[in-house]
C-alpha cells in the first residue's frame, strides 16, 4: 500500500479527519467486500486510520471529516484544499458543524468551562462550521455517520467519471419504497424523516423509531411546518428544539425552527451541564 | 386478466349469475389461484397498517381489524368480529406490485470488443390479488392508460399487468378521508375485474356474493364451492354500498373542477399551501396513480453497470432539475404542479382523471393537507389572484 512505484497509474486517496469522531472514516473500512476490490482501483495514499504509512500529495481525491474548531484547524484545511483534486466532505461535522456546534449557540466558552477542569489550556474557536465555511467543496457526503453504500458510490462515480446516485429528497421516500408504515401518520410517532434527507435507508422508522435528522436537512426542508404539526401532537418546545439540536444542529434549516427560547434556557446555571442533559436523552 | 364472461353451456350454475361463497369457499379460492401457478397476494395488517402481502388462505386476511383515519392519522382497532374487509385502504397501494420503488432494467458489462446487454429478470410468476378495492381496481386502470396502453409502453408494467388475475373486494367501510363517490371508483364496481365480491356479515351469515367479470375468473370459481346467489343476497349486497356511500366521509366537486384549476394558476391558496406542505413526497408514493419515475445508471467496482427504475416524486428538487436549476424551486408551485396534475391537466394527457377518491394523499400527509379542502377553497374564491406576481423560484 506504501509502494510509490511511479508506474502506478490508480488514482490517489486521501482521509483528513477535523473535529469528528472518527465514525465517518471508519465507514471506509466498514466496506469489508469491496475494499480489497477497491484498493484496486485506487491508491490509498494517506488514511492514518488504517495504515502509518503514507504517500506525499498532491492527491486526486481527499475525503475530509470533521468540523473546523481550532486556529489549525483553519490553515491545515487550506493546505488540504491546496493538495486535492477534488475534496469530498463526509459526515454531518463536515457538512454543517457537527454536535460540537451547540457551542455555537451558547456564549463562548461556557461548554469547555463545564467540561474542562482547566479549560485555559484550550486553544479553540468560537464556533464549530463546515468545510465548505472555509475552502471550496466539490461533493457533500452526508450523516452521522454516512453510509458506506453512498461512500461507496461517490468513489465509483468518481472513477467512471459520472455523478454520483444520491439523493437529496426526504427519509420518508426511503419508508415508502421499503413499505415501513409511516409512524409520525400511524403512532403520533415525533420524527423528522418528512425534513430529513435520505440516504440511510430509513433505518430508525423500520424499528419503529423515530428519525432524529443524522442526515441533515433534505433539499427542500420545510422544518417550521413539521414542528408545528409535532407541537400538535404533543411534542414540547423542549423536546422540539433537542431533536433539532443534535448532529446537525448548525444546518440552516434545523437551527431556522429551534424555538428563540432556547438559548436561554441552556444557560448553564439552571441546568447542570448540557453534556450531561445530552447523555441522558 | 379480465377476458369477458362466457355463459358455459353445462349444467349447474351459469358463470355470470353472481354466487354466494362462505368462508370456506373464499378459502378454496385462494388455494386454486395458486395451484394455477398465481402468487397470490391481498390485504395484511402489518407494522400498524393494512398493506399488501402474500396470502395462503382466508387466515391470512385481516380478520376484525378496523381502521380510523384522519388527515395525517391512522389508527387499526382490532374488533371481534370476524369481517375481513371491514377497512378503507392502507398506505401500500397494487401500484408497487407491477412498478416496484426499485426496478432494474439491465446489465452491461463491456469487454474489448462491445459492450454486452443482459435484460434484468422478470418476476416468474404472474399475481393474483385477492381484495383490491374498487377504487384501487380503477386506479390500476388509469395507471393503465400511462404506462400500458399509452404511447409509451413500459413491458414490465404491461406484461405483469397483463398476465394478472384480480379479486375485487367492494367497500363496506370507508373511512372518514374517502371520496371515491365523487370520483365515479365506488364504492361498488361494475366490469372491468375478473371477480368482485362483496362481504356480507348479518343474519344471513359471514358470506360472500361474487360476480364474474372474465373467463379467468369463471374458471377459478369453478371448483370451488359455491352456491347461487338469492334475491336476499342480491339485496344484502346493495345495502352494504349503499351504507358505504352514505358513509363516504369527504366529497370533491368534480364539476368543472378540471377549468376551475386551470385558470386559477395565481391564486393565493398555492402560497398558503405551500406555507404548509413540507415537500416530502409521501402523497405521491402513497397515491396509487402517481407514476413519476427516475432511471439511476450506476457503476460496480468490477466494470459492470446497471440501470435501474426508480420512483420519483414531482415534490423533489431534482424533479424538475434542469441546466442551471430546478424549475419548481419553491414548495407551493411542487404542490401546485402535483394537485393540478392530478385533477385538471391528466385530462389533457390520458382523459382521465388522475385522482379515484382512494384518500391517502389526505391520510399519509404527515401535516393532514386535504386535497378536496384545497380544491374547494379554490372553489370558493374562484379567479382570486396574489397580491405580489407568481413566483416559481425560492422561498415558499
Amino acid at each position: 500500500m506504501s509502494s510509490t512505484s511511479n508506474s502506478d497509474v490508480r488514482p490517489t486517496l486521501a482521509v483528513w479527519k477535523f473535529a469528528s469522531c472518527d465514525g465517518c472514516q471508519l465507514s471506509l473500512l466498514d466496506c469489508e467486500q469491496e475494499l480489497l476490490a477497491l484498493t484496486g482501483a485506487v491508491r490509498i495514499a494517506h488514511f492514518t486510520e488504517m495504515s502509518r504509512a503514507t504517500v506525499s500529495g498532491p492527491y486526486d481525491i481527499s475525503l475530509v471529516e470533521g468540523s473546523i474548531t481550532t486556529p489549525d484547524d483553519v490553515e491545515r484545511i487550506k493546505e488540504v484544499r491546496a493538495n486535492s483534486r477534488h475534496l469530498v466532505t463526509i459526515g454531518a461535522c463536515a457538512a454543517s458543524g457537527g454536535i460540537q456546534a451547540l457551542r455555537n449557540f451558547v456564549e463562548p466558552g461556557s461548554y469547555a468551562s463545564a467540561v474542562y477542569a482547566h479549560p485555559e489550556y484550550l486553544e479553540t474557536l468560537e464556533t464549530s462550521t463546515p468545510i465548505s465555511a472555509h475552502v471550496a467543496v466539490d461533493y457533500e457526503l452526508h450523516g452521522c455517520p454516512i453510509d458506506r453504500h453512498q461512500l461507496l458510490e461517490v468513489l465509483l462515480a468518481f472513477l467512471a467519471g459520472r455523478r454520483p446516485v444520491v439523493a437529496g429528497h426526504s427519509v420518508c421516500q426511503e419508508c415508502k419504497a421499503r413499505s415501513t408504515v409511516c409512524l409520525l401518520v400511524s403512532d403520533k410517532t415525533a420524527c423528522l424523516g418528512p425534513v430529513t434527507r435520505a440516504g440511510c435507508g430509513a433505518l430508525c422508522p423500520s424499528v419503529a423509531r423515530g428519525c432524529f435528522g443524522c442526515f441533515g436537512p433534505s433539499d427542500c426542508a420545510n422544518v417550521a411546518s413539521l414542528t408545528a404539526r409535532l407541537r400538535l401532537l404533543g411534542s414540547s418546545d423542549g423536546e422540539l428544539d433537542r431533536l433539532l439540536q443534535t448532529f446537525n444542529a448548525a444546518a440552516p434549516a434545523f437551527r431556522s425552527a429551534v424555538g428563540v427560547g432556547r438559548a436561554a434556557a441552556v444557560s448553564l446555571g439552571q441546568s447542570r451541564s448540557p453534556s450531561h442533559e445530552g447523555a441522558e436523552r | 386478466m379480465s377476458r369477458p364472461a362466457q355463459t358455459p353451456d353445462g349444467p349447474g350454475v351459469k358463470a355470470a349469475d353472481p354466487v354466494v361463497l362462505g368462508l370456506d369457499g373464499l378459502d378454496a379460492l385462494i388455494t386454486k389461484l395458486s395451484e394455477s401457478g398465481y402468487e397470490v397476494k391481498g390485504p395484511v395488517s402489518r407494522g400498524g397498517a393494512v398493506v399488501p402481502g402474500s396470502i395462503s388462505g382466508v387466515d391470512d386476511l385481516p380478520a376484525g381489524v378496523h381502521d380510523e383515519q384522519s388527515p395525517g392519522g391512522y389508527r387499526l382497532a382490532q374488533g371481534d368480529d370476524g369481517r375481513l374487509f371491514a377497512w378503507a385502504v392502507g398506505p401500500g397501494s397494487w401500484k408497487g406490485e407491477f412498478f416496484p420503488a426499485h426496478q432494474e432494467v439491465w446489465r452491461a458489462r463491456a469487454s474489448d470488443e462491445a459492450i454486452e446487454f443482459t435484460e434484468a429478470a422478470r418476476e416468474a410468476a404472474p399475481l393474483a390479488i385477492v381484495g383490491a378495492r374498487p377504487c384501487e381496481f380503477r386506479a390500476l386502470e388509469v395507471l393503465d392508460r400511462v404506462l400500458k396502453d399509452g404511447a409509451y409502453r413500459d413491458p414490465r408494467y404491461a406484461d405483469r399487468r397483463e398476465a394478472a388475475f384480480v379479486a375485487v373486494v367492494e367497500c363496506a367501510s370507508p373511512a372518514s378521508t374517502c371520496f371515491c363517490t365523487s370520483m365515479g371508483t365506488g364504492p361498488g364496481i361494475e366490469g372491468g375485474f375478473d371477480l368482485a365480491l362483496t362481504e356480507i356479515d348479518d343474519e344471513g351469515g359471514h358470506r360472500f356474493v361474487v360476480r364474474v367479470g372474465s373467463e379467468d375468473g369463471s374458471e377459478m370459481l369453478d371448483s370451488v364451492p359455491s352456491t347461487k346467489a338469492d334475491a336476499g343476497d342480491l339485496e344484502a349486497r346493495a345495502r352494504v354500498l349503499e351504507g358505504a356511500a352514505a358513509n363516504m366521509g369527504r366529497h370533491l366537486q368534480t364539476e368543472g373542477l378540471a377549468g376551475l384549476l386551470a385558470r386559477n394558476m395565481d391564486h393565493p391558496r398555492w402560497s398558503d399551501v405551500g406555507e404548509r406542505c413540507l415537500s416530502c413526497g409521501n402523497c405521491t408514493l402513497v397515491c396509487p396513480t402517481c407514476f413519476c419515475s427516475d432511471v439511476h445508471d450506476t457503476t460496480d467496482i468490477s466494470g459492470e453497470s446497471s440501470r435501474a427504475r426508480v420512483w420519483s416524486s414531482c415534490f423533489d428538487l431534482d424533479h424538475s432539475y434542469l441546466h442551471g436549476g430546478a424549475v419548481r424551486a419553491s414548495c407551493s408551485s411542487r404542490y401546485r404542479q402535483w394537485m393540478t396534475h392530478k385533477l385538471s391537466t391528466w385530462w389533457d394527457q390520458f382523459d382521465t382523471s388522475g385522482c379515484v377518491g382512494c384518500g391517502r394523499c389526505v391520510t399519509w400527509c404527515p401535516v393532514g393537507i386535504d386535497i378536496t379542502e384545497e380544491a374547494a377553497f379554490i372553489a370558493a374564491s374562484d379567479g382570486a389572484t396574489r397580491v405580489s406576481p407568481p413566483s416559481t423560484r425560492g422561498g415558499s
